[in-house]
């Protein structure tokens, strides 16, 4: 049975937060973008309110829909931003010679992104509250499950993109960026699961987001949320970190035994 | 607890090969380096030597063979191995976005060192870096560099120390100064140190036993001091270029 040392694990934090404390262009993308997003969409949900004869309140369902997908998009992006610090810094040599093992590294990356989602969500949540009047009272206690689901997959993604660039090399960073936006259409962030074609819905029933966006537009509707449908996309989200996991650790012995580890730079060892 | 900790090498390894594809790069190599010792892995560029440091530290798995640190199988607990081992590489120096000291801290963390600022402050004492302690490492010359990848490499006392090249890009003044200090290293404590270097003048003075790979074999070991007379050469270096060559046509 293998120990766990909570200083190696504090280890890979501390160095993500000496480099968000020392960096500007760090610091800067941690709140500048989610907070770019809310006022976007908040003018955007006033307009729509004016504008639409049909009595809905935009407020809630676009701009509420927009806060929980950034904060999902923070959570992938915390995880695989603190992977790329490694590669970017050619460090891997240093790290995976120390007695570190995969299960403390990745809990490092996690609680990083922990702690610079956590500081997108509040610049959101007074973003949205303060300026555009959105009310979470309307989403109750559910808006806890909500954000666990979508953090859950959003670290389970973070870590499956971060095995995707270690197994494939540095380039392959610009793969990774765009994935929550290639989600975004199936995990019906902005519309009902029933508006896409019977194909997109097959997948979008394999997304844990999309249970919370279809919970949280039955919420505002006023209906009640099915918790069963909520509570198997939390199980999926827990199946996907285990799955992401053992892709990690898939990935990272592969490198480990063909030397690429050791070579990263050069992407390939053949 | 001394006593039996002696008894074991701090580093064996038996029949140790790694291939990729068709090229053989290490080839069924077996040494040890004891405690207090100093071992010095030469040969040309491709013998194979960052390659067996690399399995050493764990970072490259072998394809057959066994490492022991300590006595202990790095394959089978390699998280309590590692923590008594250490390195330095000339081609691994440690983040340049993090200043001397930040490195220090989370490398020392990451090997568990025990009162870790003290330990910080006598490593910096130690390689004169007190003054760039709080400046960033990409910003430092390559020797001053180096100078941290040493302090770093010694941060957690370890009982086996890997070091490639350690003195590539240092001015011989400095160079002098590092292998005193990796004297003192092995003469004060019981760690052992595998040592590759292309500076036969440095390997004579420094290592206590050499081993000449050569396509991923081991050649030559001995005395530094008096191997080159055994085999009716006049210098250290005379016999590398020697062995190399005979290496290069053997293969």
């Amino acid at each position: 049975m293998k120990r766990v040392r909570f200083n190696r694990i504090a280890a890979i934090v501390l160095r993500h937060f000496y480099l968000i404390r020392g960096s500007f262009s760090r610091l800067f993308p941690l709140f500048a973008w989610v907070a770019v997003d809310m006022v976007l969409w908040g003018f955007i949900t006033r307009y729509l309110n004016v504008v639409t004869s049909s009595g809905l309140n935009f407020v809630p369902i676009f701009l509420g829909a927009v806060l929980l997908w950034d904060f999902f998009t923070r959570v992938m992006h915390g995880v695989t931003t603190a992977f790329f610090e490694d590669v970017w810094a050619r460090n891997f040599l240093n790290i995976f010679a120390t007695p570190l093992s995969i299960g403390e590294y990745l809990s490092g990356l996690v609680l990083s992104s922990i702690a610079t989602s956590l500081v997108g969500l509040i610049v959101m949540l007074v973003l949205a509250t303060a300026v555009f009047g959105l009310s979470f009272a309307g989403y109750g206690i559910m808006l806890v499950p909500f954000l666990l689901v979508l953090f859950l997959f959003g670290i389970a993604l973070g870590i499956f993109a971060s095995a995707i660039v270690l197994r494939l090399g540095p380039a392959s960073e610009w793969f990774i960026w765009p994935i929550p936006a290639l989600v975004s259409p199936f995990a019906g962030v902005f519309y009902p699961i029933s508006t896409l074609p019977l194909w997109m819905q097959y997948f979008s029933r394999l997304l844990p987001p999309s249970y919370v966006f279809e919970g949280m537009r039955t919420v505002i509707s006023g209906a009640a949320v099915s918790g069963s449908n909520l509570f198997w996309g939390g199980c999926l989200a827990v199946l996907y970190i285990l799955f992401a996991c053992w892709c990690f650790t898939r990935v990272y012995r592969h490198a480990v035994r063909t030397g690429l580890i050791a070579r990263y730079s050069a992407e390939t060892v053949s | 607890m001394i006593g039996i900790v002696m008894l074991t090498k701090a580093l064996s390894i038996k029949d140790l090969r790694k291939t990729y594809g068709a090229l053989v790069a290490v080839d069924g190599i077996s040494f040890d380096v004891g405690h207090n010792e100093i071992v010095g892995l030469l040969g040309p560029n491709g013998a194979g030597k960052t390659t067996a440091i690399n399995m050493v530290l764990g970072v490259l798995e072998p394809d057959t063979g066994t490492i022991l640190i300590e006595g202990t199988d790095i394959a089978k607990r390699r998280s309590w191995v590692i923590e008594r081992t250490n390195f330095a590489a000339v081609y691994a120096p440690l983040p340049g976005n993090l200043t001397v000291y930040q490195n220090l801290r989370i490398f020392g963390l990451l090997y568990g060192v025990a009162d870790l600022p003290g330990r910080i402050e006598a490593v910096l004492r130690e390689f004169d870096l007190g003054k760039f302690r709080g400046v960033k490492c990409g910003v430092l010359s390559s020797g001053e560099q180096t100078r941290v990848g040493l302090a770093k490499a010694l941060l957690n006392n370890p009982r086996l120390l890997l070091l490639d090249e350690p003195t590539a890009s240092l001015d011989p003044a400095t160079s002098r100064d590092i292998r005193t200090k990796i004297r003192e290293f092995t003469a004060q404590g019981s760690g052992g140190v595998l040592w590759t270097s292309h500076n036969m003048y440095e390997v004579e003075e420094v290592c206590d036993r050499v081993l000449f790979l050569s396509r991923g074999r081991i050649l030559l070991e001995g005395d530094p001091k008096t191997l080159p007379g055994e085999h009716g050469k006049e210098s250290l270096e005379e016999l590398f270029i020697s062995v190399a060559r005979e290496g290069l046509e053997a293969g």
